[in-house]
């Protein structure tokens, strides 16, 4: 065993060749997958309300939407994306950036799916109640529905934190110096001890999911308690 | 003229006929108790007249002014009628306060403290005041339907639907509820009342109509909805519920 070239390469495996050259490893793992999350809450939740609309024009692009997207695996989109930007622009978009819009892609399809299931799951009587008192929909979405909705999503969001986490040692293959590729580049510079390096890392994926999905489970049991009624 | 004049409505749920030919003028102040069976189209028929159905033939006029004309906008027609619900509806993640003040101050525009101090008014007339601050779930049933008429209240309509408001409370709690509505009775509020409380219809009621499979069957004055009803089907009725 030669947990020494794990121990040397620590650093790297953390935050790349940060301060002295740019971010990576673990540090930028982390920073996509905020980054994503961030902006996959945002689409997903315009492309889960358009899901939810009864006009068609609306309804139907976001179905379409999701349903491609959750029908291809997300490797091919990020080589498909990275190789279709050039030819949609004419330039190449630099690797990190290609790799973040296919993740917040990927991923608010996913969030869009919640933020369905968590409107829908809303008694339908608080939609009637705000209506009712001349609130137009776009109204009683903003003040009534969604801050039940996701606040009841929360635990959900979490979850699909977890994969998004996971999910970025795919962009390895566009060559984002992040976790995966970062054990990646150690290895073959070392040549020696394959199975410790990815052991390691291994390690530290397990370790931030568990974090977080034991969180989820504590939303969830606090959320039961909160649960609009009716 | 009257407050609603509602002109041979139909209403069709697919093949299923809910509303046949249904026609009723309700005058300013008048309060009208409806009641039927489940499944007779009796809360349809109060749920055409804020358009949350749809009618599909037929017209409902409030005020003169045809709701289902193509230039009328929905969420200024609902700010002159309004709903209280079976289910009470309350926004369970807003105050008691903030459940009342919330359209006058989105849909009205009005500023806070204004809202805020309307608010508290109508709260005292259904005698909740002193529970402003609290949460819905905090309170008893009957309490809730309370807030429930002075959120309608707050945007001072001119007409108040009552869906059933007392079938989903505990017995002891169903009076404090039909005293506010008694007291907003006597007020002159127009009003049109799902429900099967006979006292209620017996006490405040102008007129009572009695609906079976989405048409009405009879209607009159209490007195002689409950003393002398001319059908059969209403007579069964009453008996069941009586």
């Amino acid at each position: 065993m030669q947990w020494d070239v794990v121990a040397t390469n620590f650093d790297y495996l953390l935050f790349g060749a940060y301060p002295e050259g740019p971010l990576g490893g673990l540090a930028m793992t982390i920073l996509m997958a905020l980054g994503s999350i961030f902006g996959a809450f945002w689409v997903g939740l315009v492309v889960g309300l358009m899901r939810l609309s009864p006009r068609a024009w609306l309804k139907w692009p976001a179905m379409v939407y999701i349903e491609i997207i959750r029908g291809v695996p997300l490797i091919m989109l990020i080589l498909w994306f990275y190789f279709l930007f050039p030819i949609l622009i004419g330039k190449t978009l630099p690797a990190i950036q290609s790799a973040m819009v296919t993740l917040v892609v990927f991923t608010s399809a996913y969030i869009a799916e919640i933020v369905r299931a968590g409107v829908q799951a809303l008694p339908k009587g608080q939609m009637e109640a705000s209506r009712a008192t001349g609130l137009s929909k776009m109204q009683a979405m903003i003040y009534v529905i969604l801050p039940q909705a996701l606040r009841n999503m929360i635990p959900s969001f979490v979850n699909q934190f977890v994969s998004v986490t996971k999910d970025t040692s795919l962009v390895y293959v566009l060559g984002v110096t992040e976790l995966t590729r970062a054990a990646v580049q150690v290895n073959n510079r070392t040549l020696s001890a394959p199975m410790e390096l990815y052991m390691t890392i291994l390690v530290m994926y397990f370790v931030i999911c568990y974090v977080l999905t034991s969180y989820s489970r504590t939303l969830e049991r606090k959320m039961a308690r909160y649960q609009a009624r009716g | 003229m009257a407050m609603i004049e509602i002109k041979d409505i139909h209403k069709w749920y697919g093949d299923f006929h809910v509303l046949k030919n249904v026609n009723e003028s309700i005058e300013k102040g008048e309060v009208l108790v409806i009641c039927g069976p489940s499944g007779s189209g009796k809360s349809t028929f109060i749920r055409c007249i804020n358009r949350l159905e749809e009618i599909q033939k037929g017209e409902i006029l409030l005020e003169g002014r045809n709701i289902y004309d193509k230039g009328v906008d929905v969420n200024e027609l609902r700010t002159e009628v309004g709903m209280v619900f079976q289910q009470f509806n309350l926004y369970p993640h807003l105050t008691v306060l903030q459940n009342v003040t919330l359209a006058p101050i989105k849909v009205r525009k009005m500023p806070k403290s204004q809202a805020e101090s309307i608010a508290m008014e109508l709260l005292a007339r259904v005698g909740i005041h002193d529970q402003a601050k609290k949460f819905p779930v905090e309170l008893s049933g009957g309490q809730q339907q309370r807030v429930a008429i002075a959120r309608a209240l707050a945007m001072k309509p001119k007409v108040m639907l009552f869906d059933e408001p007392t079938s989903a409370l505990d017995p002891e709690m169903i009076n404090e509820v039909l005293n506010a509505m008694k007291d907003l009775a006597r007020d002159g509020m127009t009003m049109l009342c799902v429900t099967h409380e006979m006292g209620f219809a017996r006490e405040v009621a102008d007129r009572v109509i009695f609906m079976d499979g989405g048409a009405i069957v009879e209607e009159g004055t209490p007195e002689h909805f409950f003393t002398n009803p001319q059908h059969e089907r209403t007579k069964a009725f009453l008996k069941e519920i009586l």
